[in-house]
C-alpha cells in the first residue's frame, strides 16, 4: 500500500537559511509518525509546505501514492490533510459549532441553519469520539477542551492526515493521557497522525515511528520501540545530552524571598492571588509546579513589582519590597525571566547589545556623564556575553528578533544573570527551547543556585521541575496547597494536587 | 553594484533599501501626476520645469522653498519623537499654534529688554506653551487611559480657536485684520535674505534635527522611549518607567511643535495672524512619514514639500496650472510612501530583489 504521506527531496530556501535541504519523509497510512528537531531543525517549515503554506523550491509530495500540488492549505484540507497549530486558531467569541463549521456554515435561504449545524457537529463529535459542549462559547473553555475542537474542526473537515505541532505545551498530565487516547483512536479509525514535539518521552510513548530533523536534513526514521531518548536526542543534537544533572549537594541558606498572604488582582480584575504564602532560601531552587492560569502569571507579575499587591508582603532578604517599583527590585538583586519572551523579556527591533543592557542601561558601566549611553562599552559588554553564553548571532549590532528563539532565550538568560542577582524569578524558561538550550539554560540555573541564589522556577513541564527543584510548591486557584521535597511525591500526587483533587 | 557595495558602507542595506524604495514612491508621485496633467491638458515637463526652477531657481528661490520647509521640519521633528515612544501625536498643529500664540504674547508685551535676552525669552514661551499643550493629552492618557490620537487633535481644535478668539478680541491690533500688533524689534529672529522671508528659524530647526538624532539614539532618556515604543511590557520589566517616558515623550514633541510656532512668528510674520498656518501641524505627520521617522529623512523630505509649494506657486503662475497639483503631488507622495509593498511588489516585477 502506498504511504498515507510521501516527500521527496523537499527543498526549501530562505535568504540565507536553507530550510529543508533535500528532505525525504514518509508516513505510513494509519501511523503516528513523530517528527523531532531542533528549533531551526525545519520541522514546521516542511509541515507548512505539507499544508499549503510554502511552497517548496524542489522536491515532490505524493499523498495515497498520488502526486499532489498543495499550492494552499484549501488544497491541503480537500486532500485530507488537516493542521492544529501551536496557537489555536479559534475565535473566541462563537460557540464551538460556530468555530467547528467557520467557513462553510450549512444555510438555508442565505441564513445560517442553526439545527442542521448543530445536528452536523455532534454527528462529528460521537464519530471521532471528541466529548465537548458545542454550544458552550469557545472563550469559557480550557485550554486542553480549546485544543479538542481545534482537533474537531479539522476531523469535521474532513482530514484523515492530522498534524500536530507541540499539541502538549500547554496541556496538564491529564489532559495530555486524554489527547494519547483520542489519537490512538484516530489511528484505529485508520486516520494518520504526525505529532511534533520537543518532548522526547511523549513522542516516544506515542509514536509508532520517529524521523529526526538537524539543520533541514533528516538525520534518520527509527522505529519507537527500538530506541531510547538518549539515542533520539544524541540524533538532535549530534552529541549526548545530560538528561539527569548531577546536583549538588548544597545546603541552603537564609530566606531570600518571603512572600505573605500575597492577593493581586488579573487584567480583568478578578482576585487571582488568593494569599500566596511561600518562601525561596539562598542556595535553593523552588519549583513551583501547576496548571496554567492559576495565578502564577500574577504571581510572577507581583514579585516584580509590575502588578499590586493588594494585600500581604514580599520581603527580599529582610528588606520590604510589597510596594518596590521593578527597578528598585532590580536594583535589590532580583532577576527575572519572564514566561512569554516576546511580551516582556526582549525587544526584537533592539540589537543584541541593546537587549544585553536592558534594565542595567543606566548603569555607571554603561554610561557617560549620566545621560549618555556608552554603546562603545556596551558593545564590548555584548561581545562577552555573547562569548560566554554562546549566543549564536552574526554580530552583536543584530536585532534579537532575527536570532533563533533558543538564542533569543540565551539573550535573556545571559542579562539576568549577569547581573549577579539573589533571586531569580524564571517563568517557563526553557519553553518552547530546543534540547540543546534547554539543557544549556538548566544547567545556567543550577550553577545560580549553586552560586548561592535563590530561584524561583515556575513551569508548566514538571519533568523540569522535578529535574531542577529543591522543593517542588504546587499551586491552585491562587493559593498554594502544597509544598513538597521531590524525593517523597511523585507525578500523581502533583497531578492531583495540581488538579485541585487533594489538599496538601 | 559598485555603488550599492559603497553606498553600503555608509548606511546598513536595510536603510538603504528604505531610502531606495521612498524615492521611487516620491518618482512614482510625479509620474502619476505628470499623467493627471496630460489629461487635464497642460504639458507636464512644462509644468515640472517651471515647478523646478521655482523652487530651486536662484537663490531667492531656494529661500523661499526653505522657508516653507521649516515650519513643517519642525513639525515633523515633532510627530517623530513621539512617535518613538509609541505614541501618535497628530496634533501638533494645536502644539504648534499655542507655542507661537506664546511667542508673540511675549513679543508684544516687553519692549525695552536687550534683544537676546527677548529672543530667548519667547522662544523658551513658546516650548513652554508647546510642551503644556502635549501635557495635556499626556496626562488624560497616563492617568485616564483617553487615546491620544483623540485628545491631541481635539486639542488641536481647541488651540485654534482659542487663539483665533484672542486675537479677534483681547489682543486685537486696530484695523480690521484679525491679528496682533507686531513684536518688538528685540524679539524678532533675524532674516537671512534680502527681500525673502527666511529666517534664522532655520537654524533652531537644523539644530533640533541634530539634537533629537542625539537624543533618540546616544542618551539613556532616547533608549528609553525606544524601549518604551518598540515593547512597553519588556520596558516596564526591565524597570522602566513607561508612564514617565509617555509624558517626557508627548511633552517634548509639544515643545518642538511650539518653537516651530514662536520661529514662523518670530521670524516670518513679526505677529500673530489668525490662520497664519495653513496646516503646518497636519503636514509635518506627513513629512516625518515620508522621512522614513528619521531626523535627517524628515529634513529631506521638509524640504522636498517646502519645494513643492514655493516652486507650485510659480508653475501655476508661468504656465497656468493649478495650485491643487501641488497638493495632489503631495498627496500622491505620502500614498506611495505609504504603500511600501506595493514599490516592492513592483521592484520585483523589474526583476528586482530587494
Amino acid at each position: 500500500m502506498a504511504p498515507a504521506v510521501e516527500m521527496r527531496s523537499i527543498v526549501k530556501t530562505f535568504p540565507g537559511v536553507t530550510a529543508n535541504d533535500g528532505v525525504d519523509f514518509s508516513v505510513e497510512k494509519g501511523e503516528i509518525h513523530g517528527l523531532l528537531g531542533e528549533n531551526g531543525a525545519g520541522k514546521t517549515v516542511l509541515m507548512s509546505i505539507l499544508y499549503g503554506l510554502y511552497r517548496p523550491d524542489a522536491g515532490e509530495i505524493y499523498i495515497d501514492g498520488e502526486r499532489a500540488e498543495i499550492e494552499s492549505p484549501a488544497a491541503a484540507m480537500s486532500l485530507g490533510i488537516g493542521m492544529v497549530h501551536q496557537h489555536f486558531m479559534l475565535v473566541p467569541s462563537l460557540t464551538v459549532a460556530e468555530n467547528v463549521v467557520l467557513g462553510r456554515e450549512p444555510t438555508r435561504k442565505g441564513l445560517i441553519d442553526e439545527g442542521e449545524m448543530l445536528e452536523r457537529v455532534r454527528a462529528s463529535c460521537a464519530e471521532f469520539r471528541l466529548d465537548v459542549d458545542i454550544e458552550a462559547p469557545v472563550h469559557t473553555l480550557s485550554v486542553g477542551v480549546q485544543q479538542r475542537v481545534e482537533i474537531l474542526k479539522a476531523l469535521h473537515r474532513g482530514a484523515d492526515i492530522l498534524i500536530l505541532d507541540e499539541p502538549t505545551a500547554v496541556l496538564t498530565p491529564q489532559e495530555v493521557e486524554d489527547l494519547f487516547m483520542a489519537i490512538r483512536a484516530f489511528t484505529d479509525q485508520g486516520k494518520t497522525v504526525i505529532f511534533i514535539s520537543h518532548k522526547l518521552r511523549e513522542v516516544l510513548s506515542i509514536c509508532d515511528r520517529i524521523t529526526v530533523l538537524k539543520r533541514g536534513k533528516v538525520v534518520g526514521t527509527v522505529e519507537a520501540s527500538e530506541t531510547d531518548m538518549g539515542e533520539l536526542a544524541e540524533m538532535m543534537v549530534g552529541r549526548r545530552v545530560v538528561y539527569s544533572f548531577e546536583k549538588a549537594k548544597v545546603a541552603p541558606g537564609e530566606a531570600m524571598l518571603t512572600v505573605e498572604g500575597l492577593e493581586a488582582l488579573d487584567d480583568r480584575g478578578v482576585p487571582t492571588l488568593r494569599g500566596v504564602d511561600l518562601e525561596v532560601r539562598g542556595s535553593e531552587i523552588l519549583g513551583l509546579a501547576g496548571v496554567e492560569g492559576n495565578g502564577q502569571t500574577e504571581l510572577v507579575e507581583a514579585l516584580m513589582g509590575l502588578r499590586e499587591a493588594r494585600e500581604g508582603r514580599v520581603s527580599l532578604g529582610s528588606t520590604d519590597i510589597t510596594g518596590a517599583s521593578p527597578d528598585e527590585r532590580i536594583r535589590a538583586g532580583v532577576s527575572h525571566i519572564p514566561e512569554d519572551r516576546h511580551k516582556r523579556g526582549f525587544i526584537p527591533d533592539f540589537s543584541v547589545t541593546d537587549n544585553l543592557i536592558l534594565g542595567s542601561h543606566r548603569e555607571a558601566r554603561f554610561t557617560r556623564w549620566g545621560f549618555v549611553i556608552d554603546y562603545e562599552a556596551a558593545a564590548g559588554h555584548a561581545q562577552a556575553l555573547v562569548e560566554d553564553y554562546s549566543i549564536v548571532t552574526p554580530g552583536v549590532g543584530t536585532h534579537a528578533g532575527n536570532l533563533s528563539g533558543g538564542n533569543q532565550q540565551k539573550v535573556i538568560v545571559a542579562r539576568e544573570f549577569d547581573r549577579n542577582p539573589r533571586l531569580v524569578i524564571a517563568a517557563q524558561p526553557t519553553r518552547g527551547l530546543d534540547v540543546g538550550a534547554t539543557e544549556y539554560v538548566r544547567k545556567k540555573l543550577l550553577d545560580m543556585r549553586d552560586g548561592g541564589s535563590a530561584v524561583l522556577l515556575v513551569s508548566a513541564d514538571l519533568d523540569e521541575i522535578w529535574a531542577l527543584s529543591d522543593r517542588i510548591a504546587v499551586i491552585y486557584e491562587g493559593r498554594i496547597v502544597a509544598v513538597r521535597d521531590p524525593a517523597e511525591t511523585d507525578e500523581t500526587e502533583l497531578g492531583l494536587l495540581m488538579t485541585g483533587g487533594r489538599r496538601g | 553594484m559598485k555603488a550599492r557595495e559603497l553606498l553600503s558602507r555608509v548606511v546598513s542595506p536595510e536603510t538603504l533599501r528604505d531610502i531606495i524604495i521612498q524615492i521611487i514612491a516620491i518618482l512614482m508621485a510625479f509620474l502619476v501626476g505628470a499623467g493627471v496633467l496630460l489629461v487635464t491638458g497642460y504639458n507636464p515637463v512644462d509644468a515640472y520645469a517651471a515647478m523646478f526652477r521655482g523652487a530651486f531657481g536662484d537663490v531667492f528661490r531656494v529661500g523661499q522653498t526653505l522657508t516653507q520647509a521649516t515650519p513643517i521640519l519642525f513639525t515633523a521633528l515633532a510627530f517623530l519623537f513621539s512617535f518613538k515612544s509609541g505614541l501618535f501625536n497628530i496634533g501638533a498643529e494645536g502644539q504648534f499654534l499655542a507655542g507661537a500664540f506664546a511667542s508673540a504674547l511675549v513679543g508684544i508685551s516687553f519692549q525695552n529688554l536687550p534683544a537676546p535676552l527677548h529672543v530667548l525669552l519667547a522662544l523658551a514661551a513658546g516650548a513652554v506653551a508647546g510642551g503644556l499643550w502635549g501635557l495635556i493629552p499626556a496626562v488624560l492618557k497616563t492617568r485616564f487611559g483617553a487615546h491620544e490620537v483623540i485628545t491631541t487633535m481635539m486639542l488641536s481644535y481647541v488651540a485654534l480657536y482659542l487663539t483665533s478668539y484672542m486675537v479677534n478680541y483681547p489682543f486685537k491690533a486696530p484695523g480690521w485684520v484679525s491679528q496682533t500688533v507686531m513684536i518688538a524689534e528685540s524679539a524678532r529672529l533675524p532674516r537671512l535674505l534680502q527681500g525673502a522671508q527666511l529666517s534664522a528659524s532655520i537654524f533652531i530647526a537644523l539644530a533640533l534635527v541634530l539634537l533629537t538624532r542625539f537624543i533618540l539614539n546616544r542618551t539613556i532618556l532616547g533608549y528609553e522611549i525606544r524601549a518604551t515604543g518598540l515593547n512597553p511590557s519588556a520596558a516596564e520589566n526591565a524597570g522602566i518607567d513607561v508612564k514617565r517616558g509617555m509624558i517626557l515623550a508627548l511633552v517634548v514633541s509639544g515643545a518642538i511643535a511650539g518653537l516651530g510656532g514662536s520661529g514662523e512668528i518670530m521670524g516670518v510674520h513679526r505677529r500673530f495672524i489668525d490662520g497664519f498656518s495653513p496646516g503646518y501641524g497636519w503636514d509635518g505627520l506627513a513629512v516625518a512619514l515620508v522621512g522614513g521617522l528619521s531626523p535627517v529623512g524628515s529634513l529631506l523630505a521638509a524640504i522636498l514639500f517646502g519645494a513643492l509649494r514655493s516652486g507650485g506657486m510659480i508653475m501655476t503662475r508661468v504656465t497656468g496650472v493649478p495650485l491643487d497639483i501641488v497638493f495632489l503631488l503631495q498627496a500622491l507622495v505620502i500614498l506611495f510612501v505609504a504603500a511600501p509593498s506595493l514599490i516592492r511588489a513592483i521592484l520585483k516585477r523589474g526583476g528586482l530583489r530587494w
